[in-house]
C-alpha cells in the first residue's frame, strides 16, 4: 500500500483517495473469499451486487452532503431529522397522487434548504461551533416531529416508489442518482470558486479571510447542500417505505455513520482536505462489509462491534498520513510530531 | 451552589474593593458567559418554585438534586475531556454497558457486589485508556474513536445478552441510587446519590487545581505550548478519558438503582452531557472552562425540563427547547469571546476590529487594577491563570 502511494505524493488529493479505493479492493477481495468459502455463495452475483449498491445509496446521499460540511470545518448532526421531516412532508404532499410528486419533492427540498441555511447562518453569523449548532437545530426538528407525528403519515404513489425499487440491470436507479450527484458535487468542488473557497476556509479560516475570501458564503452553501442531500435521502427512504416516517432518519443513525463514512473516505475531520470521491469509497467499504456480514449471517449486534472497530482501525491508517501531509504547509512546528 | 461568584475567588490580591464595586463585579460575572449559567439556573429555579411552591421545600429540592446527580456526574467527566480538547461520545453507551453488566452479573447475590463493582471499574478504566491511547498515539480524532467505541460497546453488550437487557441487581446494590440517610432534620432524607455527587464535585474541583488538572486545560488550549512546557500530552489526555469513563461508570451505578435495568438507560447521555458542559460556558475545542459551571449546566438543563413539566408543556418539546438553549448559550459565549479563539490554529493576534464584542470591554475595565488581567484573556476566562 505504501509503495503504491508514495509515487503519487505530489498529487495529494488523489493519494488519499487512492488508498481508500485500495482498501475497498482489499475489502472486496477478502469479502468475496469469505463469502465463497464460508457461505459457499457467489459474492459477485447480480443479486448480491444489487444489494451492496442499494445499501450504498442512502448513506451515500447523506455522506456527500456531510463531506461538504466537514470540508468547511463544520459538522452536520441534524441530517437524520431533516431526512425524516422530508420524508413526511413529501409523503403528505403527495398523498398517493401521481400528480403531486413534483410538489412533494419540491417542498421537501425547499424545507431542507431552509434548515441548512439556518444551520449555516448560525455557524457563520453567531460563531457557534457546527457540532452544537446542528445538534441544536436537529433537536428542534426532532421536537417538532415528535410533537406533530405519532407514527407514519401520508403515502407516496407507486410511480415514486419505483425510484427506490427499480434498476438498470443490477444497478439500482437510486444508486445511479447518488453517483451522478456525487460526480456533480466533485466537479463543483474542483471547478467553482465557491468550491475552492470551501477548501480554503476549512483549511484555515483566518488565512482565507486575510487572503480576501469571504468566509461565510462557502460554509453556508455547504450547510444548505448538506441539508438538501439529507432531504434527498429522506425522499429516497420515503420511496422505499411508501410512507413518511418520523423516525426513519434517526433509526439509521445516519448522522454519526455519515461522518464516519466521510472520515473513512480520507477527508480530514478538521476540514480543508478530502473530497467526494473518497467519501463514496468509504461508503462502499461500509456497504461491502455490511453485505458480507449479512451473507455470513453475523449476529446484528456483533455487526455493530465490527463496524466500530473497522471505523477506528481504518481511520488510524489514514490519519497519520493525512496529518503529515497537511501540516508542513501551514506551520513547521507540527512536524515535531 | 446557586451563587458562586467566580470573580470573588479569581482576584484575591486586589485589595479590598468597595461593596459597590463588588456588587458590580458580581453582576458582570453573572452576565459573563461563565457566570450566565448560574443566573439561568437561578431564574429557572425561581420560576419552578413560583409555579409549584412545593418544589422549594427542602425535601423536594433534595429529590431534584438526586434526579440531576447522574447527569451532573457525567457532565463532570465530559468536562475534563472537552476542556482537554477532545470529545467523548461513548459515555452513554458505557452507562448502558455498566447497567447491563450490573443487572446480569450481580443478580440477587449480595456476595457478588464487590467483585462485579471491581469489574465495572476495570471496564471503565479500560474503555478510557483505549479511547485515550487511540486518540493520542494513533492520532485518530476522538470523535471517531469514541464513536467506534460507542458502536462496539452497545453492539458487544447486546450481543452478549441477546439484545434484551434483563436481570435485576440486588436491592443492596441499588441502594446507592435509590436509598439514602433517613430521619434527618430539615431535609428528612439525604439520598446517597446527592452524597456521591458532592464527593465527585469536590474531587473534580480539587483535581482541577492540581498541577495535573491545570495541565489538562493547558493541553486543550494549545497542544504545542503544553508540550514545550514539559507536559506529556498523551498521558494527560488519556487521563481525561479515564476520568470520563469512570464518571460514566458511577452514573451507571446510580442509574441502576434509580431507574433499574433497561436497554435504553444511558441513551443520549453523551449529548446531554455535552449540552450541559457547553451550557456551563466550557468552550468546545478545549482550554477554557470551569467544572462547577459545567455541573451548574447540568442542573440548569434538568431544571429546564422540570419547568417544562410543571408548565404543562408536552414532553416532546423537551428536545426542541434543549436545542434552542444550547444554540443560544454558545452563541452568547461566542459573541463575547469572539476573536479570541479560532480553532484549530490561530495566528499571532488576529482579533479583527469589526469583531470586537461590545460586552467584553466593560468586563475588562471593571477588573480591579491590581489583578493584571492576562493579555489574551478578556476577563474571568483566564480563571486558572488568575488563581
Amino acid at each position: 500500500m505504501t509503495a503504491l502511494a508514495a509515487p503519487a505524493r505530489t498529487r495529494r488529493v488523489l493519494t488519499t483517495t487512492a488508498i481508500v479505493y485500495l482498501a475497498l479492493v482489499a475489502v472486496i477481495v477478502l469479502g468475496a473469499i469469505l463469502v465463497s468459502v464460508v457461505a459457499n455463495r457467489n459474492f459477485f452475483s447480480p443479486g448480491n451486487i444489487r444489494d451492496i449498491l442499494t445499501g450504498m445509496s442512502v448513506l451515500g446521499l447523506f455522506a456527500i452532503g456531510q463531506t461538504l460540511v466537514i470540508l468547511g470545518a463544520s459538522l452536520d448532526l441534524s441530517v437524520p431529522f431533516v431526512a425524516s421531516l422530508a420524508s413526511l412532508l413529501a409523503a403528505q404532499t403527495m398523498a398517493g397522487g401521481t400528480g403531486n410528486i413534483a410538489a412533494g419533492v419540491g417542498i421537501a427540498l425547499v424545507v431542507g434548504a431552509a434548515i441548512g441555511f439556518v444551520n449555516g447562518a448560525i455557524v457563520t453569523g453567531l460563531k457557534v461551533n457546527g457540532f452544537i449548532a446542528t445538534l441544536g437545530t436537529g433537536l428542534i426538528v426532532k421536537g417538532y416531529l415528535d410533537t406533530n407525528y405519532k407514527g407514519t403519515a401520508g403515502s407516496v404513489p407507486w410511480e415514486f416508489q419505483l425510484i427506490g425499487a427499480t434498476g438498470l440491470g443490477p444497478v439500482p436507479i437510486s444508486t445511479l442518482i447518488m453517483l451522478g450527484l456525487a460526480a456533480l458535487v466533485a466537479l463543483a468542488l474542483r471547478y467553482t470558486r465557491t468550491g475552492h473557497h470551501l477548501f480554503a476556509v476549512g483549511g484555515n479560516a483566518e488565512v482565507a479571510r486575510l487572503s480576501g475570501v469571504r468566509t461565510a458564503p462557502p460554509v453556508i452553501a455547504a450547510h444548505v447542500l448538506s441539508s438538501v442531500f439529507a432531504a434527498l435521502a429522506g425522499l429516497l427512504l420515503a420511496s422505499r417505505l411508501g410512507v413518511g416516517s418520523p423516525t426513519v432518519g434517526s433509526q439509521g443513525g445516519y448522522d454519526l455513520l455519515s461522518i464516519a463514512a466521510v472520515v473513512l473516505g480520507g477527508t480530514l475531520l478538521l476540514g480543508g482536505r478530502g473530497g467526494v470521491a473518497g467519501t463514496i469509497g468509504g461508503v462502499a467499504i461500509f456497504a461491502v462489509i455490511d453485505n458480507v456480514m449479512s451473507v455470513l449471517q453475523v449476529n446484528p449486534f456483533l455487526k455493530d462491534v465490527v463496524r466500530g472497530v473497522v471505523i477506528v482501525a481504518a481511520v488510524a491508517i489514514y490519519t497519520g498520513r493525512a496529518i503529515q501531509r497537511r501540516r508542513p504547509r501551514f506551520s513547521a512546528k507540527e512536524e515535531l510530531r | 451552589m446557586t451563587l458562586p461568584p467566580p470573580r470573588a475567588t479569581t482576584q484575591p490580591g486586589a485589595g479590598l474593593p468597595s461593596i459597590g464595586r463588588r456588587l458590580a463585579n458580581l453582576g458582570l460575572a453573572l452576565v459573563s458567559p461563565r457566570g450566565a449559567v448560574f443566573l439561568l439556573l437561578l431564574v429557572l429555579l425561581v420560576a419552578i418554585a413560583l409555579l409549584n411552591p412545593r418544589f422549594a421545600e427542602p425535601e423536594q429540592f433534595i429529590r431534584f438534586i438526586q434526579r440531576v446527580a447522574p447527569i451532573a456526574i457525567v457532565a463532570i467527566g465530559q468536562y475534563f475531556v472537552i476542556v482537554s480538547g477532545e470529545f467523548d461520545l461513548s459515555m452513554g453507551s458505557l452507562i448502558t454497558t455498566q447497567v447491563v453488566v450490573a443487572g446480569n452479573l450481580i443478580g440477587q447475590d449480595d456476595a457478588r457486589i464487590l467483585p462485579v463493582t471491581l469489574l465495572m471499574i476495570a471496564i471503565g478504566v479500560i474503555v478510557g485508556v483505549v479511547n485515550g491511547l487511540v486518540t493520542t498515539l494513533l492520532k485518530v480524532p476522538s470523535f471517531i474513536v469514541t464513536l467506534g467505541m460507542m458502536l462496539a460497546l452497545l453492539g458487544g453488550v447486546f450481543w452478549w445478552t441477546g439484545g434484551a437487557a434483563t436481570g435485576n441487581p440486588s436491592d443492596t446494590f441499588r441502594q446507592l441510587g435509590r436509598g439514602g440517610i433517613r430521619d434527618l432534620p430539615v431535609i428528612e432524607f439525604l439520598p446517597w446519590a446527592v452524597v456521591v455527587l458532592a464527593i465527585a464535585l469536590a474531587a473534580a474541583i480539587w483535581f482541577s487545581k492540581r498541577p495535573f488538572g491545570r495541565a489538562m486545560i493547558a493541553v486543550g488550549d494549545n497542544v504545542e505550548t503544553a508540550r514545550y512546557a514539559g507536559i506529556r500530552v498523551w498521558a494527560t489526555k488519556t487521563a481525561a478519558f479515564v476520568i470520563s469513563s469512570l464518571s460514566a461508570t458511577i452514573a451507571g451505578v446510580l442509574l441502576v438503582g434509580y431507574a433499574g435495568v433497561h436497554p435504553s438507560v444511558g441513551r443520549g447521555y453523551e449529548f446531554i452531557a455535552i449540552t450541559a458542559v457547553v451550557l456551563g460556558g466550557v468552550v468546545l475545542g478545549g482550554g477554557r472552562g470551569w467544572v462547577v459551571a459545567a455541573v451548574a449546566g447540568a442542573f440548569a438543563l434538568e431544571a429546564l425540563f422540570t419547568l417544562l413539566n410543571f408548565a404543562d408543556i408536552p414532553s416532546t418539546y423537551r428536545d426542541a427547547v434543549q436545542g434552542v438553549i444550547i444554540i443560544a448559550a454558545v452563541a452568547y459565549a461566542a459573541v463575547t469571546f469572539r476573536g479570541r479563539r479560532q480553532r484549530p490554529s490561530r495566528l499571532a493576534e488576529p482579533p479583527a476590529p469589526s469583531t470586537s464584542p461590545p460586552g467584553e470591554e466593560p468586563v475588562v475595565s471593571a477588573t480591579p487594577a491590581g489583578s493584571a488581567p492576562h493579555p489574551s484573556g478578556p476577563d474571568g476566562t483566564t480563571q486558572q491563570g488568575g488563581q
